[in-house]
């Protein structure tokens, strides 16, 4: 069976000779461009380094973790450790590891259109971040935070004895360049489209980023605001949440889950949205239920709004208000669901090839449904008692974030990287790293189920001998899937100057991004694309018949 | 419809490159204000969010404190930013009508106005920090609950405060915007930067008319 990549080969094998890479040279051409190409690539720079930092965090936490005794770290080097992990990878790389790389790179392309809205802006919001990850890599080479990355009062603001302002600020101001992004890209899909391209014939990766605006755009002012508030009373000793004022520490946390729980969608929308480019392109099949796909992402945003008060169940709030939410969390199965059903309805007969990406896309749809499953365990109230604050809710969320997120990163990076470098990876490397990063992930992250359940808290670095056997596989585990990351990371550089030239389109997809040469030109389009039809008009019918011709 | 702006309209020396023609870029440039507006009240929504919780627990006690704001200061700031808004208007107007002098004049004045409303703010602000009403070490109350009587200050001063960094934000643009119309960059139909501005402070505005009834009203009956 010929795949079509060696179709392709064949065909259309070449790399155009001006692009957006080489159309400009020079560091100075890259600081000042507005190109939201090579915006993406900044940022791509830039999540990897804290991607880098953060995992050495974890890394540490599991090594520390093999043994009962708490014999690596102390117990307030660990506090730090946590807390640079999950700060780092939520703000740092996973809320803008798909909509500010990929997103960036792909979305104008994807709508026909020459840059996003305001280029400037884009631009802006990458520096930002930058700021924003400067101040929190202060905060920890002067010490680190061990307030843990939801930064609860009175905590924060009273006891810590850690650079908890610092680190805030951080996280403020790369709020911002969130904020930024979201509007940039909702403008973006609102004004930029190309001529036929009406709001029902946009891929699916544009609907679950338009969502994830959404949630960037209404949610992140409110953290904003809420950790200004948090460093003015720790600095200043006086605020709303103050108890010794009659305030109430527990506002700070319903005001940091409204935004903290839609942003848990940020880190799941765009990788949904990724998927449903790989299963069409590798089943090569329309999209089974377009319209029901779309509407989930917006479903799953705005339902995303209403849930978080699931986070305080056993916080002193009332038996009634966690009721509703634990209802209102039990909704988001639904369209969470709908999207799954519909990409194994995909699926079904259509005819699939086990390209890299597609690995990755099909141990997404596996692990995302561990993941929400477990979400709805979590969701019920009495059960939440038992497993809050335990391994459990760790594994389940890190199904989703790194077993969801992360494989709907690596899977549309390894899509789209012909595009974006005009080469391919080599793909039996791709495979291999996909496969490794599958088995480690699970490794890791499983067996915590099975502690939490059995009562192992989180945050802790000693433990009772008995979970020890629990703990050993899982830092197995963390080492393998060490080595699912880092060989993408060898193979894509070693790509940059040796893989195989791809041409416009290695794939055979459908998208208009495919439809410019690889690497694209400055404006992506020689002349502005009309389209005329709905998205994935894959037919495997027209793929057999050119099998056919070129063998 | 692409790409097919008419080479005799020097309209398109101020259309970016990303975009089509002026009427694209405008409307991408207004929906993004409204976006970033929206933003903004949800970043002012964590305070009145604050607000609301405590004017619940403590009712007496937010009566009682807001009875020594200055109910005359707060009114006589409400009309002077009303009437901004108004000459924000009206400058719009005349950035569409293409009318140079009349829109200087304009968004000075509406800058002045923002001016006269920073001034009253800091005389009462003054006023506060002599009557030991800032909250912190110096903060003193004769009456009862202190305590509670302390954080409903501090949330007038967030409140007020963070509103006057906006206020302090949009004169600033605003004399910018003067600077530029004075050059003429506003000439045939490039008004979009002197309508988005006006959304911003109309913003701007609304968020007083909120917080005057709020803080300053709450206690007078």
């Amino acid at each position: 069976m010929k795949t079509a990549t060696e179709i392709d080969i064949k065909t259309e094998g070449q790399m155009a000779r001006t692009h957006y890479l080489n159309v400009d040279l020079g560091l100075k051409s890259w600081l000042l461009t507005t190109d939201h190409k090579r915006i993406g690539i900044l940022y791509l720079c830039t999540i990897l380094i804290f991607f880098a930092i953060a995992s050495v965090a974890a890394a540490l936490m599991r090594l520390e973790l093999l043994t009962p005794q708490g014999d690596l770290v102390t117990s307030a080097t660990y506090n730090k450790l946590f807390t640079v992990h999950g700060v780092l990878m939520v703000w740092f790389f996973l809320i803008p590891s798909i909509p500010a790389v990929l997103g960036n790179f792909v979305l104008p392309m994807m709508i026909g259109a020459r840059d996003v809205a305001f280029p400037k802006l884009n631009l802006f919001s990458w520096y930002l971040f930058v700021a924003g990850g400067a101040l929190a890599l202060w905060s920890l080479i002067r010490g680190g935070v061990d307030t843990g990355w939801t930064f609860y009062t009175p905590y924060s603001t009273t006891y810590a004895n850690s650079h908890v302002i610092l680190m805030a600020a951080g996280v403020f101001v790369a709020g911002f360049s969130s904020i930024i992004t979201g509007l940039n890209f909702m403008t973006t899909t609102h004004k930029m489209r190309a001529p036929g391209l009406t709001w029902f014939r946009l891929p699916l990766f544009v609907w679950s980023l338009y969502a994830t605006s959404l949630i960037l755009v209404l949610a992140t002012p409110v953290l904003a605001i809420t950790l200004a508030l948090m460093s003015v009373e720790r600095f200043w000793g006086i605020g709303i949440f103050d108890p010794k004022l009659g305030g109430d520490p527990v506002l700070f946390q319903h005001l940091f889950w409204f935004y903290s729980h839609p942003a848990v969608y940020i880190m799941i929308l765009p990788g949904m949205g990724v998927i449903s480019e790989l299963i069409t392109c590798f089943s090569r099949k329309q999209i089974f239920g377009y319209g029901f796909v779309a509407a989930a992402s917006m479903a799953i945003a705005i339902l995303g709004f209403v849930v978080w008060g699931h986070h305080m169940f056993v916080s002193s709030q009332s038996v009634y208000a966690g009721m509703v939410f634990s209802i209102l969390s039990f909704l988001v199965a639904i369209p969470s669901a709908i999207k799954v059903f519909n990409w194994t309805a995909t699926l079904h007969k259509g005819s699939i090839s086990f390209q890299t990406p597609m690995l990755y896309a099909l141990g997404f749809i596996g692990l995302f449904t561990i993941g929400g499953m477990t979400g709805l365990f979590l969701a019920t109230l009495a059960v939440d008692v038992h497993v809050h604050d335990s391994y459990f809710v760790i594994a389940h969320f890190h199904y989703i974030m790194v077993g969801g997120m992360v494989m709907a990163f690596m899977g549309g990076l390894h899509y789209w990287w012909p595009k974006i470098t005009g080469r391919l990876y080599p793909e039996f490397a791709g495979k291999l790293a996909a496969m490794i990063t599958f088995i480690g992930f699970n490794l890791t992250f499983f067996p915590q189920f099975i502690l939490g359940y059995l009562g192992m808290p989180r945050r802790y670095h000693a433990y009772p001998p008995e979970f020890q056997l629990f703990n050993v596989l899982s830092t197995a585990g963390a080492s393998i899937l060490g080595i699912g990351y880092l060989l993408p990371l060898i193979y894509f550089l070693w790509s940059l100057k040796f893989g195989r030239v791809a041409g416009p389109n290695p794939w055979r997809a459908t998208g208009l991004e495919w439809q410019t040469p690889s690497p694209p030109p400055k404006h992506n389009f020689k002349e502005t694309p009309i389209v005329t039809g709905r998205p994935y008009a894959y037919s495997a019918q027209e793929d057999a018949d050119l099998n056919l011709a070129t063998v | 419809m692409p790409i097919l702006t008419s080479p005799l309209s020097d309209e398109s020396a101020f259309v970016a490159e990303q975009f089509d023609d002026i009427e694209q870029q405008r409307d991408a440039a207004k929906l993004g204000m409204w976006i970033f507006l929206a933003t903004e009240v949800l970043f002012f929504g964590g305070l009145f969010l604050g607000y609301t919780v405590y004017r619940f627990t403590y009712g007496d006690v937010f009566i009682d404190a807001s009875r020594r704001l200055s109910v005359l200061l707060g009114a006589t700031n409400t009309a002077v930013l009303l009437i901004s808004s108004l000459f924000m208007a009206l400058a719009v107007r005349a950035a569409k009508l293409d009318q140079r002098r009349q829109l200087i004049r304009l968004l000075l004045g509406t800058a002045l106005l923002g001016l006269v409303f920073m001034s009253i703010k800091t005389v009462e602000y003054h006023k506060d920090f002599v009557d030991h009403l800032v909250p912190g070490p110096h903060f003193e109350w004769s009456s009862k609950d202190p305590q509670n009587t302390e954080l409903f200050f501090w949330i007038y001063f967030a409140m007020t405060g963070l509103h006057a960094i906006h206020v302090t934000v949009g004169i600033g643009v605003l004399l910018v915007l003067a600077l530029l119309a004075w050059r003429g960059k506003f000439a045939k139909r490039n008004y979009n930067p002197v309508e988005i501005v006006g959304l911003y402070w109309h913003f701007v505005d609304i968020v007083w008319v909120f917080l005057f009834p709020l803080l300053y009203l709450v206690g007078h009956r």
